[in-house]
């Protein structure tokens, strides 16, 4: 029992029994931990496993009373709906569009960010102001914005010559639009984190570069881009995640549940919400819910295993 | 479909009661995550009751001063309103609250595309009127508006507020500019048909003022047209026959005919693009069910005072729409929010209604008493009797299940067609497997 006697003696006024102190230093994490597991328990976990339940049934909102055992047939249906498979191509295509040029653009502007600049602090706080806006707000202006008849963009092309563009029906123009929202709200977001990353990278590497004879532009490739690599991956893992789910902009943006006429910007997300929330299939939206979970996994797993590869062919050279 | 998933294999009792539970529970918890849930809470401290009445469009009973008449007539009841722009929107959310049980208004309106859905789905979801005294109602609405909100075993699970009997509103100064004649005498004799209705928009559009076109969609022009008839989207059987039913093809081709020939202003009914098109004079004719008057001095504000005029729609009597008042089972305060409802939708209140907002009543002994409204919105139209003829003559029509999902397929695949010029045929495919994923 006293064998593990604590190694700081001193005296101390009232201190509990050891044993007893000793279990709740084994339980203590776990005691703080467990609020988190029980609300996830709660709101994730039942959620996720009820859904799963669901997901093999044919169940609709109107009448829950009345299911019906459809085991994976649910799955297998999605496999042969054209809907699902375009709701799939759009999430991807939008996901690129907003991706790619948001974290282009947010290492740049951290880039800039971490030169001494006058009223920095403003243009940093500035930069979190998009990210502040409700997806709702946000959303509603840029409809707005991308208006056929009286939107600014079109105003602002017919002003250079350009014929106006139907921003909600086509298929090109709806994704680019939705994107550029996503793209909005997020650029500041993540260039906020590269530039955490950013100044965590020793001041007297860029002073050797420096001393060199290094640009600015070599000192960002070969000094500030390797440093940044964890963080990379970071931002890149968390919008994989987030354009999979994207489903707030491209529901207001027409305020359609079907994601334009023709689905032309209908992503999972909204294909999902369509099915349980517009046509009440709650069995058919179970089975989507899942198979996104699925897929993001997959993509996160992906993303993992390809990082793991080249930090061990790094470690290698 | 209804009859296959009855003949498929259910789940045990027990298997089906712990789902329940459980869909309710995801439904709530969806619905937490939405933050979409109106305040539902109404306290009745002290012989004080809060009626919350949840409403889509434009209802007008807040604008025409009824609640206030009615909270004076009711000392210690407040009324308060959710009113949601989109029928779609609110008929989600209203699912969502039904399913889960909570968060549901006092009064909740209905539409009429909806109310098969109630009768035949729901009906153990919303309070039988008759418990409080329903039954002696029936003589006021007519028999079509009174059973179709009729549950199997006889429930009364809603009182009709409005009908809504079809005209064509039309902005006179913009017809004048166009060199076109603006007495709606005159106009309703040249647009007596479609064809003839067709023809007018061609010769505005060939001197049109610059970005104004005939119509404000095609998807307008088919509902209003559908309208017309008895038999939609089912036959009086409760078969679905959409896709075989000869007047649903004429109101298609009808429309593909006006987008082919670039008779709209492409805009999508209920969208922002839509409502600013109002003031905009993006377009000169608008197919308007009695209900859209109030919705039109809304968007088109006192600018558009005695620019609009109505005159009869081309082709005959029509009916778009119409709603019913119900009280959900889970409602806090039935029998209040029944006398409220019953006293909203007697002759009196309904005739008022219609002076004020347009919305054409559906209580019998209503429809004579406003025979001789005008409208000095519209140019002093005549209203009463425009409406009033269209009502008379309108056809009573066959309810189903899924009307309003099949329309908006059927709207989506003419919105293809107008403004992105898809193929007819393929975008009538297109309409069938939406239909087809919708219900199935």
């Amino acid at each position: 029992m006293t064998l593990t006697a604590p190694t700081t003696t001193g005296p101390r006024a009232v201190s509990p029994p050891p044993a007893l102190r000793r279990a709740w230093r084994k339980a203590s994490p776990y005691a703080y931990l467990a609020p988190f597991f029980t609300l996830f328990a709660a709101f994730g976990l039942f959620p996720l496993l009820y859904t799963a339940f669901v997901s093999l049934y044919r169940v609709e909102l109107q009448t829950p009373g009345e299911m019906e055992w459809r085991g994976l047939g649910n799955y297998t249906a999605l496999l042969g709906d054209s809907y699902f498979w375009t709701a799939l191509r759009n999430t991807f295509t939008i996901g690129v569009l907003s991706t790619v040029p948001q974290l282009v653009m947010a290492l740049g502007l951290a880039h800039l960010l971490n030169y001494r600049l006058r009223g920095r602090t403003f243009f940093r706080t500035a930069m979190l102001l998009p990210y502040a806006t409700s997806v709702a707000a946000a959303t509603l202006v840029f409809a707005q914005l991308f208006g056929r008849d009286f939107g600014l963009v079109n105003v602002v092309l017919g002003l250079v010559g350009i014929d106006p563009v139907d921003w909600q029906t086509g298929t090109v123009a709806s994704q680019v639009a939705v994107s550029t929202i996503v793209i909005w709200r997020w650029t500041g977001y993540n260039a906020l984190i590269y530039l955490a990353g950013m100044q965590s990278i020793p001041r007297e590497l860029y002073e050797a570069a420096e001393m060199d004879g290094a640009s600015r532009w070599r000192q960002f490739w070969h000094v500030t881009l390797p440093g940044l690599r964890p963080t990379i991956v970071f931002t890149v893992v968390v919008s994989t995640i987030g354009a999979t789910q994207l489903f707030g902009e491209p529901l207001l943006f027409e305020g359609s549940v079907s994601g334009g006429i023709s689905h032309q910007y209908q992503t999972l997300g909204l294909y999902l919400y369509e099915q349980g929330w517009g046509f009440f299939h709650l069995g058919r939206a179970a089975a989507i819910a899942w198979v996104m979970f699925l897929l993001i996994l997959l993509v996160v797993g992906a993303n993992a295993l390809i990082v793991r590869r080249r930090s061990r062919k790094e470690a290698g050279r | 479909m209804p009859t296959a998933r009855a003949a498929g294999r259910t789940a045990g009792a027990a298997g089906k009661a712990a789902v329940r539970l459980g869909a309710v529970a995801l439904a709530g918890v969806l619905l937490a995550a939405c933050g979409g849930s109106p305040d539902g809470a109404s306290d009745s401290a002290g012989g004080e009751v809060t009626l919350t009445v949840d409403l889509f469009g434009s209802f007008g009973y807040q604008e025409s001063g009824l609640y206030a008449e009615y909270e004076k007539l009711h000392p210690g009841v407040t009324i308060k309103q959710t009113d949601t722009e989109d029928e779609a929107d609110y008929w989600k959310s209203l699912q969502t609250r039904l399913a889960g049980g909570g968060g549901l208004a006092d009064v909740q309106a209905v539409e009429v595309g909806r109310i098969a859905s109630v009768a035949q789905q729901q009906a153990d979801r919303f309070e039988d009127l008759r418990k409080h005294g329903a039954d002696k109602l029936k003589s006021q609405f007519p028999e079509a508006k009174w059973t179709a909100a009729t549950g199997k075993n006889g429930e009364v699970l809603g009182l009709g507020t409005d009908v809504g009997p079809e005209a064509m509103c039309y902005r006179s100064d913009l017809l004048a500019a166009a060199g076109l004649p603006t007495d709606r005498e005159e106009l309703a004799r040249k647009w007596s048909t479609w064809d003839g209705y067709l023809d007018l928009g061609r010769q505005y559009k060939a001197k049109a003022p610059a970005k104004s076109a005939w119509l404000d969609s095609v998807g307008s022009l088919y509902s209003v047209m559908i309208g017309q008839q008895k038999e939609r989207y089912y036959d009086a059987s409760g078969k679905l026959i959409w896709d075989t039913n000869p007047a649903l093809k004429t109101a298609w081709d009808t429309s593909v005919t006006a987008a082919h020939d670039g008779l709209s202003a492409k805009l999508d009914q209920w969208s922002p693009q839509w409502n600013q098109a109002f003031t905009a004079g993006s377009f000169a004719t608008l197919p308007c069910p009695a209900w859209m008057l109030g919705y039109i001095k809304g968007q088109a504000g006192d600018a558009g005072k005695g620019k609009w005029d109505i005159a009869k729609l081309p082709g005959g009597a029509g009916n778009w729409g119409g709603s019913y008042l119900t009280v959900p089972r889970a409602a806090k305060h039935k029998k209040e929010a029944y006398e409220l409802i019953a006293w909203l939708t007697a002759p009196a209140q309904q005739a008022r209604l219609f002076q004020k907002q347009g919305s054409f009543p559906s209580a019998t002994a209503a429809i004579g008493q406003i025979a001789g409204a005008t409208d000095p919105y519209f140019s002093g139209a005549p209203i009463g009797s425009i409406f009033g003829d269209a009502a008379k003559a309108a056809p009573v029509q066959v309810l189903g299940v899924h009307d309003q999902s099949v329309a908006q397929q059927i709207t989506n695949a003419l919105g293809e067609v107008e403004r992105k010029g898809t193929d007819p045929e393929a975008a009538w495919a297109n309409a069938r497997k939406g239909v087809e994923n919708t219900i199935g």
